[in-house]
């Protein structure tokens, strides 16, 4: 019998590459769940969940609030924008009032880098880190770790690009951990202006030109730009940040192999990525999407088992 | 601890075999009838069941594999979690006979959420249950075998062990274990 060595899923940094494995092993006979007439098991019946969102979300949150009902959790959920939040309510007093109410555990997403760490301090309810600010969206990272290993067998030894708004995405560097830890090369890749000043000592490729890019991997992670975490202007106009730095499919034709397109959503249209790239042949986005479910209702069904 | 052989690989032998005429007798070619062997150790059983019918009837008959580890009622009541094995049913469950088919049978939990995971594939007609060991007295729920190899009487401290050439083992045997004090 294996178990997770951690008790909350705080960032990929802080979990090993035999949990990820964990994760991927349990999340394969969850896709089997999914796939069967009725997609319900009563796995976490006796488990209350709370969504705590302080920040907008869409794919996330229906996500996670899926992956528990399919595992049969009571689920509540809480979103700060129409809540006692604004009237003042500190992180933690919002949080002990909701555990309160007996809660058995948390998915936090906060515009604060460390909210969720901070949390861990000082509540007993497991935690489950749905994206805090910058710094680190885990559940993201495994889903799409999970669509690469679907598609190619394995993670191990392959060349994935991260292209786009490194600066101000916890996804890329959810996506680093991940997939360093499975034995994949990464590299990164988008103007100067987004690009972490020390990235390269987390050991990836740094790349600015993105046809070299394309060229080089067998995966091409592609991010949205983040406008709303951006306090200045890093490049001119998006229409500059489309021609040298948006993919399309006659980019992706011109290549001499044919390359797979991820996206953590939501798309851009004709900024990052035209349309004919998002929707075709080479892009697994909705794989993803259907994997994001499988992989979180494994991990909160791993989780659980910490109580 | 301490293993005493309560059916030896002869004797398991007749025992399939005598279980396969009960299953005929019940069930006549499996036109219209499957068999779901309970993940993880049932499914030997099934697939030894299967290849003596196949034997006898000259035809396969459809089998699956059910693992029931995400309807188990002592999820969070173990010390760890508990590892899932692979489902894999390719035939639908709807309207058939269905044959569940396990190595022990115990406490009966494992056969109420087998029956708990089974309707996700469809609502049989009837439902049966074999095992190889019946062990008596022994159930938390109302749960009884059609077709059973050999009843046993144990203490709750024993266990059963089912063992299988499929499995690396020497020989196909059955063994009653009783934990010792080093």
């Amino acid at each position: 019998m294996q178990e997770l060595s951690v008790r909350n899923l705080l960032g990929i940094k802080d979990i090993t590459p035999q949990d990820i494995q964990l994760i991927f092993e349990t999340a394969d006979n969850f896709k089997d769940v999914l796939n069967r007439p009725i997609k319900k098991v009563p796995s976490l019946r006796d488990i209350t969940i709370a969504n705590v969102f302080f920040e907008n979300s869409t794919r996330t949150r229906l996500s996670f609030e899926l992956a528990e009902k399919r595992l049969s959790a009571d689920v509540i959920n809480f979103s700060s924008s129409s809540s006692s939040v604004k009237k003042g309510e500190t992180l933690l007093d919002t949080v002990n009032n909701i555990l309160a109410m007996k809660v058995d555990m948390i998915v936090m997403r906060h515009a604060s880098p460390g909210a969720p760490h901070f949390l861990s301090r000082h509540i007993k309810a497991n935690i489950v880190n749905a994206g805090d600010g910058t710094h680190e969206h885990p559940t993201q990272a495994l889903l799409d770790a999970f669509s690469i290993r679907e598609k190619y067998g394995e993670v191990a030894g392959k060349k994935v690009v991260i292209i786009g708004d490194i600066l101000h995405s916890r996804v890329a560097l959810s996506n680093i951990f991940a997939l360093q830890k499975l034995g994949a090369e990464v590299m990164v890749c988008g103007p100067v202006t987004l690009l972490p000043k020390y990235i390269k000592e987390l050991g990836v490729k740094v790349e600015t030109d993105v046809r070299k890019a394309l060229a080089w991997c067998d995966v091409a992670n592609v991010l949205r730009i983040q406008l709303e975490r951006q306090q200045m202007k890093y490049f001119p106009s998006l229409r500059e940040y489309t021609l040298y730095y948006g993919i399309d499919k006659k980019m992706l034709d011109s290549l001499d192999k044919e390359i797979t397109i991820m996206h953590p959503g939501p798309i851009n249209r004709g900024v990052e990525l035209s349309s004919d790239a998002a929707d075709s042949k080479q892009a697994i986005i909705l794989n993803q999407v259907e994997n994001g479910v499988a992989i979180r209702m494994a991990v909160l069904y791993l989780l659980a088992a910490k109580q | 601890m301490q293993k005493r052989l309560i059916v030896n690989h002869q004797l398991l032998d007749i025992m399939v075999l005598r279980l396969c005429h009960q299953l005929i007798e019940n069930h006549g070619d499996f036109s219209d009838s499957v068999i779901l062997g309970l993940q993880p150790r049932g499914r030997f059983v099934a697939q030894r069941i299967q290849s003596t019918l196949a034997t006898i009837l000259g035809k396969q008959v459809p089998t699956g594999f059910l693992d029931t580890t995400f309807h188990r009622d002592d999820f969070r009541r173990r010390e760890t979690p508990l590892t899932a094995n692979a489902t894999k049913i390719d035939f639908l469950v709807e309207g058939k006979n269905v044959v569940l088919v396990d190595d022990v049978l115990y406490t009966g939990r494992s056969v109420r959420a087998a029956l708990d995971a089974m309707i996700a594939y469809g609502r049989p007609a009837s439902v049966e249950l074999l095992v190889l060991i019946d062990r008596l007295y022994t159930r938390h729920l109302p749960i009884e075998a059609t077709y059973v190899g050999r009843q046993v009487n144990s203490l709750q401290s024993q266990r059963v062990l089912v063992e299988w050439k499929d499995q690396q083992a020497d020989e196909d045997n059955i063994w009653l274990i009783t934990k010792t004090e080093e």
